[in-house]
């Protein structure tokens, strides 16, 4: 019973596949050198800690960065032997100017240091799933600024969500942390078209909000959050709902 | 209700959370310090050089094809395209949008007149939002002379599927085989169960549409 899709579409996507594998590489070798301060620097044949260690680059030598992949950095010597150093190492190493090298990478303190989060979500408002995505600013590590996009799917009626808000953390140095915070938006109905043809609706909203944040390691968090939103309608009577989600967050 | 579809994503959620492993203890030891007596504490302002050329690599984008078993309403190609970004070689958040044409029912097909959906209904197209785990990574070995990275990783995430004139709640769990062909292309091979609820055929069931798809990527 298999129904293929035009096979114009197929062509394209075979195209597109074939297309990525003869395109050359995207990028030039970059330039960056350091020169190796521990007794060696060990290069791994791939991108992560399992990789066996395939090659050595002796103190005082010089490497080329090429590229970097999460926390490895892939290295050429100057004999030329190609492997994948991690930035902890490599950050133990001086440019050819002697400065000491910085690669951005997570610490304990960006627990409380960092500056931007992302992070999807889903959860409930007032029957509906919601599944989201959002971002936040610290602009200090108990002040937050956040913004929200979900979209809801509901027995009755799909939907979306915005919003923006700031949030008060109340003690970012502990690994768990309660929030509260307050914020506005719009919210957006659609019936569903088997009931009588109601119209879709679109109205502002605010809400507010108190919740968990807690970091799992240093670079991810979860977070649960209850939200009791007012909708100003175009009625007499404002409606009130209640959501709750879960998010996982990364920070940096 | 989406009740056991919730129960299936919170439950992941909760594993996943117990099983994002630590960093790499053994990478991080931290530099050896020098003890060196000073008698004169040079007064130099140490600058951090940031490698400006470095180029960072942790977005990978693509496209998939295969096979999708729409329940009910059998098999058929599907087609989609995906975008990660690696947060760790361990965790990487992924969004995913797959679109196929679902066949005829038994029924359809047996009656031979009544159809059950129109044309455009047909259309079966979802996104979901995944957070993946890297768990068992290691090499592939081609022939005696090849070995290129590769991974076995796990998805679980939520999104929307449209299919027979509505949106559904979307549970996608997946499991995959990554491998690196060169340091920015990627093969996968993918299998993913994409399950909502849904009352199309008279009552409300959930169902599970299996997919298995080969894809291409480029890391950049």
């Amino acid at each position: 019973m298999t129904r293929p899709a035009p096979t114009h579409r197929l062509r394209l996507v075979t195209c597109l596949l074939l297309g990525m594998l003869a395109a050359g590489p995207l990028h030039a070798a970059a330039g960056m050198q350091a020169v190796v301060q521990d007794p060696y620097l060990e290069l791994r044949t791939g991108p992560g800690r399992g990789f066996p260690v395939a090659q050595v680059v002796d103190q005082g030598a010089e490497v080329s960065l090429l590229r970097r992949r999460t926390d490895w950095i892939k290295v050429r010597g100057a004999n030329g032997v190609e492997g994948w150093a991690h930035r902890s190492q490599l950050e133990r190493t001086l440019t050819t100017d002697g400065e000491p090298l910085a690669l951005p990478g997570p610490a304990p303190e960006s627990r409380t240091a960092h500056r931007w989060e992302v992070g999807l979500a889903t959860g409930d408002l007032d029957g509906a799933s919601v599944v989201g995505a959002g971002a936040a600013y610290l602009v200090t590590p108990s002040l937050v600024v956040r913004a929200d996009v979900a979209q809801l799917l509901g027995n009755a009626s799909n939907g979306w969500l915005g919003t923006v808000g700031v949030a008060h953390v109340f003690m970012p140095q502990w690994r768990v942390s309660p929030f509260v915070g307050i914020g506005g938006g719009a919210l957006r109905i659609e019936p569903k078209a088997t009931l009588v043809q109601p119209e879709d609706r679109s109205d502002t909203i605010a809400y507010a909000g108190i919740g968990l944040r807690g970091y799992l390691t240093d670079r991810f968090m979860l977070q649960a959050e209850y939200r009791e939103f007012v909708v100003f309608t175009s009625r007499d009577d404002n409606e009130e709902i209640d959501e709750w989600t879960v998010s996982f967050a990364y920070f940096f | 209700m989406d009740r056991e579809l919730r129960v299936l994503l919170l439950s992941g959620l909760a594993v996943a959370a117990v099983a994002v492993p630590p960093r790499a203890a053994a990478q991080e030891a931290p530099a050896t310090a020098t003890t060196t007596p000073q008698v004169v504490e040079p007064r130099v302002q140490r600058r951090e050089v940031n490698p400006p050329g470095l180029d960072t690599e942790n977005f990978e984008a693509g496209a998939f094809v295969g096979t999708i078993s729409i329940e009910d309403f059998g098999a058929s190609v599907v087609y989609g395209g995906r975008l990660a970004y690696h947060f760790t070689e361990d965790v990487f958040a992924e969004a995913t949008l797959g679109t196929a044409k679902a066949g005829k029912t038994s029924y359809e097909d047996l009656s031979g007149s009544a159809e059950l959906l129109s044309d455009d209904d047909r259309q079966f197209t979802y996104y979901d939002l995944s957070v993946g785990w890297n768990a068992l990574p290691g090499e592939v070995f081609l022939g005696g002379r090849r070995a290129m990275p590769s991974a076995v990783y796990f998805t679980l995430g939520a999104g929307s599927t449209r299919f027979g004139g509505d949106d559904h709640f979307t549970v996608a769990l997946g499991a995959g085989l990554r491998v690196l062909a060169n340091d920015w292309v990627a093969v996968h091979l993918d299998a993913r169960d994409v399950a909502f609820e849904s009352d199309l055929l008279g009552k409300d069931k959930l169902t599970h549409n299996l997919q298995f798809t080969f894809g291409l990527t480029a890391f950049f």
